[in-house]
């Protein structure tokens, strides 16, 4: 990417290299009291700034607090929030004090937001080269640069794209139109919040190679919010970390990822799948506290294992670990920092002995109104073993368990169980297969009924396929759920009591409580954050091992197949590039798509394998 | 702790609303009136108290109609029967739409075609034309009455029942039950229909006010309740000639049907912004929005 020669605005403000384009100084977002509860802070004490040309990771779990955050950097605020206190200075101006018609002025010219999904952001009805011309004409910028625009977001030939409708146009092309909108007038700020959460790693690696560009092109200053912490390594200078509304550690992202200083930081490292070598994936007891009902003192204070009796005193200052601004809002700070690495625990997977394939499907085909979805997939699935299947998203993986599962039946080819021959749907199947093959889905927040309890929902299969007195159903539903760490009590609760976490978990219960062989997992931690998957990938497996399940693992997701499977198969455009042991597939890929796969994988670029 | 019924808990919203509130009022007192009038009524229905059209007067508070009856008396027993009615037919009507808008969307295919092209050719009749093709082939009796009202409401309800069970029949909670080989008239019964509870409420409600509109209105053309028989339809069509002389025969009856409408509206409306967010979310907790929605939801 070349800077044009022609004269933009953003440059002819003389910003001394001190100045920081954006800062935000103790940003307080609140909650307006009412009858039942007083004032609650969501988000406080957040100060940071970003330099003209470089990024900054805002990184976080969900309910942290970081989109809040970044909805402010464009003076917004949720409904029923308010912004408390503090400043957020771009060029020295604060946008917070701003009436809503300056405001107006100032989104789209001054700061740009990049959304999660730019499928919903661009019109569906118009024109994407409409869309376009139409920033330009509001912020009255010159419409002649449209193409030159385009070619920098990396649409190399902008014309056919012009002329399309967003619905036209991959999900890897949308974004990109978003990037071009975003900073089609050069704006001084950019604001993506997760704006490769949708795309796969190839389209991913080219999207944040092209915003990096685009940054140090036009000395714009970005925030990019995730809860990745991979992709915020390969794109952020400077990474902020935020718990429970506060910004808990903030520095270099080199520094920040290799010798983190707030326990917090160093538990998500650890809950990280590395595609380089198998380790315990370490969760994180409890779950992060509400607004309006954080404890005394550090708000991680009651998770942290490195607590002390100061902790529960008082918020901790921000302790400074080193000269170049790392800091930490922890006590311990410069204690955590100096433990070398991350302590990885390497998990020696001992790959069980061959022995026969429990499913074995061969030459399973499927294909929607003549276009072929999955074409001639074989592939075994031994006892106690394993298969993890990956691939991007439009692979045919999904459809591929489906019809294992029995959930599609309009496919071709034989899939065997246990010897015998499965019938396509799940009427032709024999009430024992039914039984022995078991699915977990993607997301817990759609595979529970929200009318029943847990309790009912675990009994279903249980009363389908047994028949038992009333008192043996329960004591089978509190085993299930004891056996997924749960306590006997979720029995009576409902689903909406539930975190994401611990609904996988009853997922789970449902799944094994009537003593399957196979497990098919469909993407089951994409849903959740890091900390979370980590502690669902654990259990997964220390059931897997105490009941000899055989596992069918779909995930998008490398590093964790390096963590979890002890074979793997990638699929492409519903064909089979590649399978054989992970070891082996990971480590030596033979095929050239896998390893662009391996490739556009998301690193620290820090050695975490230190044990420390 | 078992839950409530989730459709106890709307109901209770609803009802501390100033809307529901109201709602609730207006239509409750047309019913009590209707319910407890026979009972209380100061003359007999039939009974020739005044000359036709007389004006109010102490005899009868609200004058005669058209044949010197006593409009007070035959307004307070005018009504209960045409409230059965429409209690009936609405019953009736959104029980068999939502079984078979549910059957449609769960089973798709041949039966969701069968089903939905039928209540298309039923649709294509206006409501009131519909109703009264069938009481003017077979005569205007009372079931038959309810049952044309049932059956012309059943296609409108299919629709919504479909359209909102469609959504639900895609979700994974129903995936999991079918990939046990469960049978569809169960996972219907236990994971579909009770996650409709909030769409169909709404339903009743604006059915119950459509039947009332057709039960009165058949009753004005004549299909209905046959004289002597005290009916507000009928009332409003004998009266009207006599208008200018005494209004209330017209006027009685039809504010009171205006207002069982309006109250049950108003009603049906709360019923419905109260059933946002209750009985369990399907989709990703926002806890900061989460909060922000209970502290105006109060």
């Amino acid at each position: 990417m070349t800077a044009p020669s022609e004269d933009i605005p953003v440059t002819e403000l003389p910003a001394d290299p001190g100045t920081p384009r954006l800062a935000v100084e103790d940003l307080r977002i609140v909650m307006a009291p009412s009858r039942r509860r007083p004032e609650a802070d969501v988000v406080d004490e957040v100060s940071f700034t970003v330099q003209p040309g470089h990024v900054l990771g805002l990184v976080g779990e969900s309910g942290s607090g970081k989109t809040t955050v970044a909805l402010a950097l464009l003076g917004l605020v949720k409904r029923g929030l308010a912004i408390g206190g503090g400043k957020v200075l771009i060029d020295g101006q604060d946008i917070l004090s701003l009436s809503e018609h300056e405001l107006q002025k100032v989104r789209g010219k001054t700061v740009a937001y990049v959304p999660q999904d730019p499928g919903s952001a661009l019109n569906p009805v118009l024109k994407v080269g409409t869309q376009l011309r139409e920033v330009f004409a509001i912020h009255g910028g010159d419409a002649d640069r449209l193409t030159q625009v385009m070619a920098e977001a990396g649409l190399k030939d902008p014309g056919p794209i012009l002329a399309s409708y967003p619905h036209q146009l991959s999900g890897g092309q949308q974004q990109r139109v978003a990037l071009a909108m975003a900073f089609a007038c050069r704006p001084r700020l950019i604001v993506l919040d997760e704006p490769t959460t949708g795309l796969d790693v190839t389209t991913q690696r080219r999207v944040l190679d092209t915003v990096r560009g685009l940054c140090r092109t036009y000395q714009v200053a970005a925030v990019y919010i995730s809860h990745d912490l991979a992709v915020v390594a390969e794109i952020a200078d400077h990474v902020a970390v935020m718990y429970s509304g506060r910004l808990i550690e903030i520095g270099a992202a080199a520094e920040l990822f290799g010798s983190p200083a707030h326990p917090y930081t160093r538990g998500l490292m650890r809950a990280i799948p590395s595609l380089e070598m198998s380790h315990q994936l370490l969760g994180m007891a409890g779950s992060p506290p509400r607004p309006g009902n954080r404890p005394v003192g550090c708000s991680f204070q009651p998770r942290c294992e490195f607590a002390i009796a100061e902790c529960e005193l008082r918020e901790p200052p921000a302790v400074i670990v080193s000269d170049t601004g790392h800091a930490a809002r922890c006590v311990r700070a410069t204690e955590v920092a100096a433990l070398s690495g991350t302590a990885l625990l390497a998990r020696e997977r001992t790959a069980p002995p061959a022995e026969e394939a429990v499913l074995t499907i061969s030459g399973v085909s499927v294909s929607y109104t003549n276009k072929p979805v999955l074409r001639e997939i074989s592939l075994d699935v031994g006892a106690r073993k394993a298969v993890a299947i990956v691939g991007t998203s439009g692979s045919g993986k999904t459809t591929l368990a489906r019809c294992v599962v029995g959930l599609h039946k309009d496919w071709t080819g034989t899939i065997t169980f246990g010897g015998k021959e499965l019938k396509p749907g799940v009427r032709g199947r024999t009430q024992d297969q039914l039984r022995k093959i078991q699915f977990v889905a993607q997301n817990p927040y759609g595979s529970l009924n929200p009318r029943q309890t847990i309790g009912q929902i675990i009994g279903h299969p249980l009363s389908h396929f047994t028949k038992l007195s009333a008192r043996e159903r329960d004591r089978r539903i509190g085993d299930a759920l004891t056996s997924v760490a749960l306590r006997e009590s979720f029995a009576t609760r409902y689903p909406d009591e539930l975190s994401g976490g611990e609904r996988q978990r009853v997922a789970l219960a449902r799944a094994l409580v009537v003593d399957p062989e196979l497990l098919v997992c469909d993407e089951i931690t994409s849903a959740l954050d890091v900390s979370v998957q980590a502690a669902i990938v654990e259990l997964l497996l220390r059931l897997q091992a105490e009941r000899g399940l055989a596992l069918l693992f779909i995930t998008h997701n490398l590093p964790l197949v390096r963590s979890i499977a002890d074979d793997v198969t990638v699929i492409s455009a519903g064909e089979i590039c590649e399978r054989g042991p992970v070891t082996q597939v990971l480590t030596a890929p033979s095929h050239a798509y896998t390893r662009q796969l391996l490739a556009d994988v998301p690193a620290f670029g820090v050695d975490q394998s230190d044990t420390g | 702790m078992a839950r409530r019924p989730e459709a106890v808990v709307i109901l209770g919203r609803a009802v501390r609303t100033p809307r529901g509130a109201a709602g609730l009022v207006i239509a409750g007192c047309v019913i009590l009136a209707a319910a407890i009038g026979p009972a209380v009524a100061p003359y007999s229905a039939t009974q020739f108290v005044t000359s036709p059209f007389a004006r109010a007067s102490r005899a009868a508070w609200l004058g005669g109609d058209v044949l010197g009856r006593d409009v007070l008396t035959r307004t307070l027993d005018g009504g209960w029967e045409l409230l059965a009615m429409a209690a009936v037919a609405t019953a009736l009507g959104v029980i068999v739409g939502a079984v078979l808008g549910v059957m449609a969307a769960y089973y798709g295919g041949w039966w969701d075609s069968l089903i939905m092209r039928s209540v298309d050719v039923i649709l294509a009749f206006p409501q009131l034309v519909f109703a009264l093709l069938l009481v003017s082939i077979l005569g205007p009796k009372i079931w038959l009455i309810v049952l044309a009202v049932a059956i012309s409401h059943a296609p409108q309800v299919a629709r919504v029942a479909r359209a909102a069970a469609l959504d639900i029949s895609e979700r994974d909670f129903v995936k999991a039950m079918q990939i046990l080989g469960i049978p569809g008239r169960r996972i219907i019964r236990r994971d579909v229909l009770p996650n409709l509870t909030s769409v169909l409420m709404v339903e009743i409600g604006l059915r119950l006010t459509y039947s009332m509109l057709i039960i009165a209105g058949l009753s004005f053309l004549g299909f209905g309740l046959q004289p002597p028989t005290a009916s507000w339809g009928l009332m409003i069509n004998e009266n009207r000639v006599g208008m200018i002389a005494n209004p209330w025969g017209v006027l009685m009856p039809a504010i009171l049907i205006a207002l069982f409408t309006i109250g049950v509206n108003t009603f049906t409306d709360s019923v419905a912004r109260a059933s946002l967010g209750v009985g369990g979310r399907a989709t990703e907790p926002d806890p900061v929005l989460e909060l922000a929605v209970e502290g105006t939801a109060q």
